[in-house]
């Protein structure tokens, strides 16, 4: 019986071991009878299976590959040519520069809110000080009638330019809650972003089966360099610090760390 | 604990890639009463600046394109002029070898983000006591 006669197109790997156990056994009896020319007609019946089975997976490998590019447009987009074909990489590039453009945008602008606002409200606690203090002046009657006068134009003063004040005040505050719009828009960007990353992972996780099966039938075995990572490179705001023991919590675990090397 | 004269009038180098942060650090020492700043936004336009002299303070991040903040002290540390400055880190990277790096390589103080006024305040006034008790 030769799975080869039904199966032209070459084997699954699982089927591929059971075919090759099947003929090694055949061609043991072979030789042990002393008829070696069937037992090459055996070897080369197994070589003529491995390399079918072989090239049906690299087909497969071929076409999922083909697929992946495909879908995410990594042929097109780089070029600049179309852009209606630029690339999901490409694209996602540009919307995260879009991100970091949004929220620079709304840090200066809140930062130049704040600015304009500091001054004001100085000034605001300024003048109500003084105001207070000859308002207390002439409780206890010590006020002189040139003071008295002075006070009284303060006052008009005050009460003529507060309320302008309080107004600039209101609407830069209204303004900076509206400079946080950004947070909508940078989110569904980025939760755009992380989908098609998600995507991108999932494509790349069947490349790596399906190139696994190829391993299978060569009995290719890999060996993986791990490469030694760099303690100390700089990585950017660390994630789930809280889980991880080798990042500090907090500045008071810094501090610690630091008094405890002699800081 | 005992209030530190400073001198408000000290020349600090401020450096960070991103504006917004150079800007907020910049706002924070204004706060503390030091207005006399300059800025860079990574390890390669601070170094010419901090050579050409003039600066009595560094604040700086870690993680820059170019020339990170790391390498930025060394650097410092490694020039004989500029040996002695004090440096401030203020970053995000808060791994504990990152910080053990940062001290063997000479650090003042270490600050991560985010951080608050007070805790910049603080750390200021830790480096320029240690400073002035040591010179």
């Amino acid at each position: 019986m030769s799975l080869l006669d039904k199966q032209t197109d070459g084997l699954t790997p699982e089927e591929f071991e059971e075919d090759l156990k099947n003929r090694a056994h055949k061609m043991v009896e072979h030789l042990e009878k002393g008829n070696l020319k069937d037992a090459m007609q055996v070897i080369h019946e197994i070589n003529e299976v491995r390399d079918k089975s072989l090239y049906k997976e690299i087909g497969r490998l071929t076409r999922a590959l083909h697929e992946a590019i495909k879908n995410f447009h990594l042929d097109a987009g780089f070029s600049g040519r179309d852009k209606e074909q630029i690339s999901s990489m490409a694209d996602a590039s540009e919307r995260l520069s879009y991100v970091t453009k949004m929220t620079e945008q709304a840090a200066n602008r809140t930062m130049d809110l704040v600015d304009e606002s500091v001054p004001i409200a100085g000034d605001i606690a300024e003048k109500s000080k003084s105001l207070r203090e000859g308002w207390q002046k002439l409780r206890k009657r010590q006020m002189k009638p040139t003071e008295f006068r002075e006070l009284y134009h303060h006052i008009d003063e005050f009460l003529d330019t507060t309320e302008g004040k309080a107004n600039t005040l209101y609407s830069n505050l209204n303004e900076i809650i509206l400079a946080q719009d950004f947070q909508d828009l940078t989110g569904q960007v980025i939760k755009k972003v992380v989908d098609l990353v998600a995507e991108v992972e999932e494509s790349l996780v069947h490349l790596v089966r399906m190139a696994g099966q190829l391993d299978t039938i060569t009995g290719i075995e890999h060996r993986f360099d791990t490469k030694e990572k760099d303690k100390t490179v700089a990585e950017g705001p660390q994630m789930r610090a809280e889980e991880r023991t080798d990042v500090v919590s907090g500045q008071d675990e810094v501090d610690d760390l630091l008094s405890s090397l002699g800081f | 604990m005992r209030e530190v004269a400073l001198d408000k009038n000290m020349k600090i180098l401020i450096v960070d890639d991103f504006s917004t942060m150079r800007r907020i650090i910049k706002n924070l020492l204004r706060d503390l009463g030091f207005t006399n700043t300059a800025e860079a936004d990574d390890g390669q336009t601070a170094l010419p600046m901090l050579k050409s002299g003039g600066f009595d303070f560094l604040v700086t991040d870690w993680n820059m394109p170019g020339m990170t903040g790391i390498d930025l002290l060394k650097a410092v540390r490694a020039d004989p002029k500029l040996a002695s400055l004090p440096v401030l880190m203020v970053t995000a990277e808060a791994k504990r070898d990152q910080i053990v790096e940062a001290a063997q390589a000479g650090v003042n103080g270490y600050v991560v983000k985010p951080f608050t006024a007070q805790v910049l305040k603080e750390k200021i006034e830790k480096i320029f006591e240690r400073v002035d008790a040591s010179g």
